[in-house]
C-alpha cells in the first residue's frame, strides 16, 4: 500500500501486527511502545522523522483504548492523570530544548546515547531486585480478601521500596493534596509535578512517551498501585501524546494514514493487554516490565556501535 | 474450566476474523478516500491537518473499540 504522506509502501498487515504487539504492551505495562514502532518503521523504509511523529499519533489512539477499558476496571486516576499531564508537557519542552541546544553543538547523538543506557539499564536492575524482593516478602504474607477491601485497597501491592515512598509521601510541601482513587490520603502537589517533569523531560529527550520511567515513577515515588499506574499513565499519555502528535504534524513529521492503519492492530492488542493485568499481582507486572527498558538500551547500544540508526 | 478458556478462545478467533475482514474493508474504502484528501491538506493546511489528525485517530479508537466491544458481546451471547 502506498502512504503518499510520508512517500513510503508499506504492507498494512505488518502495520497491523505491529500495532498489535506494541498494543499489548501498552496495555499490559501503560508505556506507548516506541522503542519498538520507531525501529519498526525505520525498518520499512519510513525517514526518521515521520516514524517519531506517526508513531505518537498511533500512541494516541492505542492510548485511548487501553485507558478506557482501564477505566471500566476502575485502574485510572483521572485526577493525578491530568495533574501529570501538565507536568509532562512541560518537561518534554525542557527536554526538547536540551535536545536543540546539543543539536547545535553537534553532538547530539552521543550524549543522548550515553545517557540513555544507565537510565534503561539502571531502571531495569532497580526493578529487578524491587520486585523479586517483594515476592520474597509476599511468599510469608496472608492473602487479604478482596471482599473486604475497597477498590483502591483492593490493587494496593506491597514494595520492597515501601519505606522510602512513605518518606516520600511524608514530604507536605503546600499544597498538599488527596488522590482518594489511588489510595493516597495527602501528598505534595510539588512531588506529582516533579515526576511528571522528569518522565516528559526523558520524554523530549530520548523520544517516545517514556511511559517506562513515569510508571515505575508513580509506583516507586508516588506510590500508586500497580494497576492504577498503568491505568492513569495511560491516561496521561493520551493528553501528552496528543500535544505531541500536533506539533510534529505542523513541522510535517507525521503521516496519519500510516497511524490509522497501525491502529487497528493496536485495539485488539491494547484489550488483550488490559484484560491481561486482571490476572497478575503488583509486583508479577513490575518484573515482566523488567526487559522493556532492556530492549531500549540493547537498540541504544546497536546504533553506537554500527553506526546505523533503527 | 478447560471447556471455558477454549470457549473464550472460540471467541476470540471469530472476533479477530470478523474483525479482520472489517479492517480490510476499511482499508480499501475509507483510507484509498481520504488518501488525497489528506496528502493535500498536508502540503497546503498544515495546522489543520494536525488538528485532523488527531480527530480522525480518536475517533477511530473509540470507533474501533466500540465495534470490537459489540462484536465480542454479540459472540458470547451465540456461544452461551
Amino acid at each position: 500500500m502506498f502512504f503518499p504522506i510520508s512517500n513510503s509502501h508499506i504492507n498494512p498487515l505488518y502495520l497491523a501486527i505491529v500495532g498489535f504487539v506494541i498494543g499489548i504492551l501498552g496495555g499490559f505495562f501503560g508505556v506507548g511502545g516506541s522503542f519498538i514502532a520507531g525501529p519498526a518503521l525505520r525498518l520499512m523504509g519510513v525517514d526518521w522523522n515521520y516514524a517519531v511523529g506517526t508513531d505518537l499519533a498511533h500512541i494516541v489512539g492505542k492510548s485511548i483504548v487501553a485507558a478506557r477499558k482501564h477505566r471500566t476496571l476502575g485502574n485510572v486516576d483521572l485526577k493525578l492523570g491530568m495533574i501529570m499531564a501538565l507536568g509532562t508537557i512541560g518537561g518534554a519542552e525542557g527536554g526538547a530544548q536540551l535536545i536543540q541546544a546539543l543539536k547545535h553543538a553537534g553532538n547530539v547523538n552521543i550524549v543522548v546515547s550515553w545517557v540513555a543506557i544507565p537510565v534503561y539499564v539502571g531502571i531495569s536492575m532497580f526493578m529487578l531486585w524491587e520486585s523479586h524482593t517483594t515476592l520474597k516478602l509476599n511468599k510469608g504474607r496472608p492473602r487479604k480478601t478482596v471482599s473486604n477491601a475497597k477498590a483502591a485497597e483492593s490493587k494496593a501491592d506491597h514494595s520492597a521500596f515501601e519505606p522510602i515512598t512513605k518518606k516520600i509521601q511524608r514530604m507536605k510541601i503546600w499544597p498538599v493534596i488527596s488522590l482518594p482513587t489511588s489510595g493516597i490520603k495527602e501528598i505534595s502537589l510539588w512531588t506529582i509535578l516533579a515526576v511528571a517533569l522528569v518522565g516528559g523531560f526523558f520524554s523530549g529527550f530520548l523520544g517516545g512517551g517514556a511511559g517506562y520511567i513515569r510508571m515505575p515513577s508513580m509506583v516507586y515515588v508516588l506510590g500508586i498501585p500497580t494497576h492504577l499506574a498503568v491505568g492513569t499513565d495511560l491516561f496521561e499519555i493520551v493528553i501528552s501524546a496528543s500535544y505531541g502528535t500536533f506539533t510534529h504534524a505542523i513541522k510535517g513529521n507525521v503521516d496519519i494514514l500510516i497511524a490509522l492503519v497501525m491502529h487497528t492492530g493496536a485495539v485488539i492488542g491494547a484489550q488483550i493487554g488490559v484484560v491481561a493485568t486482571q490476572y497478575f499481582a503488583g509486583p508479577k507486572i513490575r518484573l515482566a516490565f523488567v526487559p522493556l527498558p532492556l530492549i531500549g538500551a540493547a537498540i541504544v547500544v546497536y546504533t553506537l556501535v554500527t553506526g546505523h540508526k533503527l | 474450566m478447560k471447556q471455558d478458556a477454549a470457549k473464550s478462545l472460540r471467541v476470540f478467533a471469530a472476533e479477530l476474523a470478523i474483525y479482520a475482514v472489517l479492517v480490510t474493508a476499511y482499508f480499501f474504502l475509507v483510507l484509498h478516500v481520504l488518501g488525497g484528501w489528506l496528502y493535500q491538506l498536508e502540503t497546503k493546511h498544515r495546522i489543520l491537518y494536525a488538528v485532523v489528525a488527531i480527530l480522525l485517530i480518536a475517533g477511530q479508537a473509540v470507533a474501533l473499540d466500540a465495534v470490537t466491544t459489540v462484536l465480542f458481546r454479540f459472540l458470547r451471547r451465540r456461544w452461551r
